[in-house]
């Protein structure tokens, strides 16, 4: 079990931020994200867009404030814990324990959600068989490559994902690629080898078409296809693989007994404590009167819930305000040389 | 106050009045319908307010840029008259609009 001052869930840049604001008044945190990396939002919705209303700074884009804001807090040396989600929460005295899906232990007096809207998860096929078989005949993404060897494989979807795949699995598979619209948004070199693979025979390109249908009882043994003109066609395949990028999901959040309001989180705004004593939220997630969804709201939401932290971290100590440019113990944690 | 009704997937019709200028997602949330998500909060990064145009309004409604096409490829089971609903700005034009929701946006 891992015992820490307070657990951020979510790394985007709310996040981020918030362990900023723990580390300059004196807090440990640990930090969890379902992603493979920090970012959130701005890192998987929006790497390359421009963002212009971060204060003092007038461009950059997603993945610019994200490096940013890590540069920002390494001084802290929080550890991140990623590609695992948040399951369950209980409370122990004036302690609150988390659980992942990885199995693994939290333990601090502080809890602070900065969820967004919640954890990323492949958006999946709108079958309802497809349900029966995904994990053994249908994916969403790639773990092992080996076990499509010498199958038919069809690929749904238009973006670099399904491109690279078709390729990739070109190699060694009877590759079927299909999408909605004729257009694709993948990467142009990308799109022009897939094209070459296409005059080759080695990839079969099915556009505009869309699923309809699954076959097979036990096991996947085909699927039907329909243009946009209403033809239908039948497709043997011994595998799916679909690619429609990520839907966020509130998730197990929805189950810890907090108050929930249309996906969002009610706070107090002064503490940005939620009706849980010690759980707080910050950014996206959460909700008040005038709430703006803005990354700079998060910023200054995290700056409170750290300062409201304190004082279940440390309750025998009193928290006396400071700031950055004149305090020796801020730069002390900052590591910063006399 | 121009109208804008909402059908959701099994014919359910609500019909509200939006503010010209607002998109009709905006007007979706602002009034309770069910049926857009909107998750990202209309900057046309999650296809969670994907709606169908009715036919006949198809051609009064600007056209989509390659970025909406693009966001419509993950949406829930397009079609050819869908729409971001996050991108359809209203204006006197468009009063009487009609789009209808998908079963579900994710």
């Amino acid at each position: 079990m891992i015992k820490t001052d307070a657990i951020i869930i979510g790394a985007g840049p709310t996040g981020l931020f918030a362990v900023h604001q723990l580390g300059i008044i004196g807090l440990k945190c640990e930090i969890i994200d379902n992603l493979d990396r920090a970012g959130g939002q701005c890192i998987e919705l929006y790497p390359d867009k421009p963002i212009y209303d971060i204060p003092a700074i007038p461009e950059c884009t997603g993945e610019e404030l994200t490096n940013g804001l890590l540069k920002q807090v390494a001084p802290f040396k929080a550890n991140f814990h990623f590609n695992q989600r948040v399951e369950e929460i209980k409370q122990e005295n004036n302690s609150w324990i988390l659980k992942t899906n990885k199995g693994n232990i939290f333990s601090a007096p502080n809890v602070i959600i900065a969820g967004g809207v919640g954890s990323f998860e492949p958006r999946k096929l709108a079958l309802k068989e497809a349900e029966k078989f995904e994990g053994s005949q249908i994916f969403y993404s790639v773990a092992n490559k080996k076990i499509f060897q010498n199958k038919k494989i069809s690929i749904f979807g238009g973006g670099d994902s399904a491109l690279d795949w078709a390729l990739e699995l070109s190699k060694t598979n009877q590759v079927t690629l299909i999408h909605r619209r004729s257009e694709f948004r993948g990467a142009a070199h990308t799109l022009s080898e897939v094209k070459q693979k296409e005059k080759e025979g080695k990839i079969l390109i099915k556009t505009p078409y869309n699923l309809t249908s699954i076959e097979g009882d036990k096991a996947m043994t085909g699927i039907e296809i329909k243009h946009e003109d209403g033809k239908l066609e039948k497709i043997k395949a011994d595998y799916i693989l679909s690619f429609f990028g990520l839907i966020m999901k509130l998730g197990p959040i929805a189950e810890w007994g907090l108050n929930i309001d249309k996906k969002t989180i009610p706070v107090n705004t002064e503490t940005f404590q939620t009706n849980k004593e010690g759980i707080f939220a910050i950014g996206d997630i959460c909700t008040y009167p005038g709430k703006l969804k803005l990354i700079l709201s998060g910023f200054h939401e995290g700056a409170l819930a750290a300062r409201a932290c304190f004082k279940r971290a440390k309750p025998n100590e009193t928290y006396k305000f400071e700031f950055t440019t004149a305090s020796k113990n801020i730069h002390d944690r900052l590591g910063l040389k006399k | 106050m121009p109208k804008i009704t909402y059908i959701t997937h099994d014919g359910e019709k609500n019909t509200v009045e939006v503010l010209t200028g607002l998109s009709v997602m905006e007007g979706a949330l602002q009034n309770n319908i069910k049926g857009i998500d909107a998750d990202c909060g209309g900057s046309m990064a999650c296809a969670t307010c994907h709606v169908y145009v009715s036919e006949n309004w198809l051609g009064k409604i600007e056209k989509t840029h390659d970025a909406e096409q693009d966001m419509l490829d993950m949406a829930y089971e397009p079609k050819k008259n869908s729409r971001l609903s996050c991108q359809i700005i209203v204006s006197d034009d468009l009063d009487g609009l009609e789009v209808t929701t998908p079963i579900k946006q994710t």
